[in-house]
């Protein structure tokens, strides 16, 4: 829809002057979604209800892949919706929903370390917007000619230019990747674990034992269970099991679907 | 001023077409479903068949009361039903039906990657829905979406990757003017993988433990009630009708036939995602619901390796008939 929009703009409006006073639509429509992407964010920071500042989260990565269209680059934009919107906020839904996600506020959501929270993100912010009209001072993106970050030209500039820096990466999140499973197996020796099929054996609802450890008032952690666990050695880790079993696949989702763009 | 009615009349094209493809499907779904096993299905709405089961049922929905339960949070809750069903309309627009420049709502230049990017968004409403309703076996079913959505995407981007490799892009499009018919026997495994994971996603049985009705109700969507469960149904099935359009825009060849005639491309296209719609419908009357563990499983150890020998093999013939 906004692809849409924005290029019936561009057909419009092609303007010659590149002058601050003039702007045209696009221009218009990226400082307005960016204003919009920056409240979300400020709303993701501030918020005191721990679901909301995930789901305003999603608000923000959106708005950013709609400034990724407005710059023409639609492949960095869907690649952006994939991972960050379908991937890591999934994730972090999960790990919310897993551990603690209590409708309403909670007052314990401030962590006390505000200020130098903000002073890390102003820095941070100034050097990125320092080096980007640093480096793009006078750029302007020819909006009638040939998209300018289309999938080939991407791809071309990725596996020419920086091939590089490319595969650096990529052994980064091997290494991250190797480092989850390397967790997740020192915690699995040390539970002791069962068999893998001795649940199939062990009998009842296999699932729902899990509800237990998602509390929708969030008031207990996870430990009540663990201990329960251990009190009982006649029904060894079963419910600890699905843990073990699903984080180490989800820790790995993410870092993999990033190693595969 | 010719361009505006041209993007509007395929818009509202598109829009009739989510509208009614999955009332299709569904309608489709009650009746093989009942001879399957053995019963009629509906027999009495509209007079012949019952084809107007899907048309009272949408009536009795909208009549019901709108309730939303006291401890939830109320426009979480009722904003879910709305980021469920909007993906898919959005994926719609990009899957083309025909040969011709006019047959896609819209060419997307990523294609692979806009439908699958959007498909995923879909999966935050069952999310939304799990936890604004204030309900166990709501959230117990929201974990239970995201745990199987994050399994399952990536064999099936992997399965998506396969084929833009064969193609050489990853526009929609263009994957189909390149296809050839040796490509089905090349990309079998990965089209198995991609519909497969597919289904999984839908959360359709076999693969229905997020909503498994004997366990946890109706999982996320335990405390929805009138209009906006019906929404939830139709993204479902709407689901249904992009992942078998998807399944035949990228593996089976689209509008591609072996009566090649011209005009007649979007039958193939319709008839194909027909064929698949069907399968779906006859897995979930054959196939037993897989537990939560043997869900992860089939897709960690089964899927994704299968997915990258896929891959694989997609790069070896490739180098090798270059």
């Amino acid at each position: 829809m906004t692809r849409l929009a924005a290029t019936a703009h561009a057909m419009t409006q092609s303007a010659e002057s590149h002058g601050f006073l003039s702007p045209t639509g696009v221009e218009i429509a990226f400082l307005l979604v960016g204003l919009l992407t920056f409240g979300a964010a400020l709303v993701t920071v501030t918020t005191r209800q721990l679901v909301h500042a995930a789901l305003w989260l999603v608000v923000a990565l959106g708005g950013l892949a709609v400034e990724y269209l407005l710059l023409t680059a639609e492949f960095i934009a869907w690649v952006q919706v994939l991972i960050y919107v379908g991937s890591v906020v999934v994730l972090l839904l999960f790990g919310l929903m897993l551990t603690k996600a209590p409708i309403g506020r909670s007052p314990d959501a401030d962590s006390g370390n505000r200020w130098a929270a903000l002073t890390v993100a102003v820095a941070a912010a100034a050097a990125l917007v320092w080096v980007v009209v640093d480096a793009f001072r006078t750029t302007w993106i020819d909006l009638d000619g040939p998209a300018a970050g289309s999938t080939e030209v991407t791809g071309a500039s990725l596996f020419q230019n920086w091939v590089l820096p490319f595969e650096a990466l990529s052994v980064l999140l091997l290494a991250a990747l190797v480092g989850a499973i390397v967790l997740s197996r020192k915690a699995k020796a040390e539970s002791s674990s069962p068999p893998v099929n001795s649940r199939a054996g062990s009998g009842g609802s296999p699932s729902v034992p899990d509800s237990r450890n998602h509390p929708i008032e969030g008031t207990r952690p996870a430990a009540p269970a663990e201990s329960r666990t251990a009190a009982h050695p006649e029904e060894p880790a079963d419910h600890q099991k699905p843990d073990p079993a699903h984080d180490p696949a989800d820790a790995g989702t993410t870092t993999e679907q990033e190693g595969a763009r | 001023m010719n361009d505006v009615l041209d993007v509007a009349l395929r818009l509202l094209l598109v829009f009739v077409v989510f509208l009614t493809f999955p009332l299709l499907v569904g309608q489709t779904e009650h009746k093989v479903m009942a001879h399957m096993q053995g019963r009629l299905g509906p027999m009495y709405a509209g007079g012949f068949h019952g084809w107007a089961q899907l048309v009272a049922d949408g009536v009795k929905f909208a009549q019901k009361e709108d309730v939303v339960p006291a401890g939830a949070d109320r426009r979480v809750f009722q904003l879910a039903p709305a980021v469920a069903l909007l993906p898919y309309l959005l994926v719609l627009l990009a899957i083309p039906i025909g040969p011709s420049e006019g047959a896609v709502g819209q060419v997307v230049d990523a294609g692979v990657f806009f439908v699958l990017a959007v498909m995923g968004v879909g999966v935050l409403g069952s999310l939304m829905a799990g936890w604004a309703s204030a309900n166990k076996f709501s959230l117990l079913g929201g974990l239970r979406t995201a745990a199987q959505l994050l399994a399952y995407e990536l064999p099936m981007l992997l399965a998506a990757a396969s084929v833009a490799m064969a193609a050489g892009t990853v526009s929609l499009p263009g994957i189909l003017d390149a296809f050839e018919w040796w490509w089905l026997p090349w990309q079998i495994v990965g089209a198995i993988v991609f519909f497969v994971a597919g289904l999984a996603e839908l959360q359709r049985p076999p693969f229905d433990m997020p909503v498994a009705d004997s366990e946890i109700i109706f999982g996320a969507y335990t405390e929805y009630t009138g209009l906006r469960f019906a929404l939830f149904l139709l993204a479902e099935y709407a689901g249904i009708v992009v992942l078998c359009g998807l399944t035949t825009v990228l593996f089976l060849g689209g509008w591609h036939g072996p009566w090649g005639a011209d005009g007649l491309g979007w039958v193939w296209t319709l008839l194909k995602t027909a064929v698949l719609a069907f399968i779906v419908i006859w897995l979930r009357v054959t196939y037993p619901r897989l537990r939560e563990d043997q869900l992860q499983k089939l897709s960690w150890t089964l899927l994704v390796p299968l997915s990258l020998a896929q891959i694989a093999l997609t790069g070896i013939v490739k180098v090798v008939i270059q």
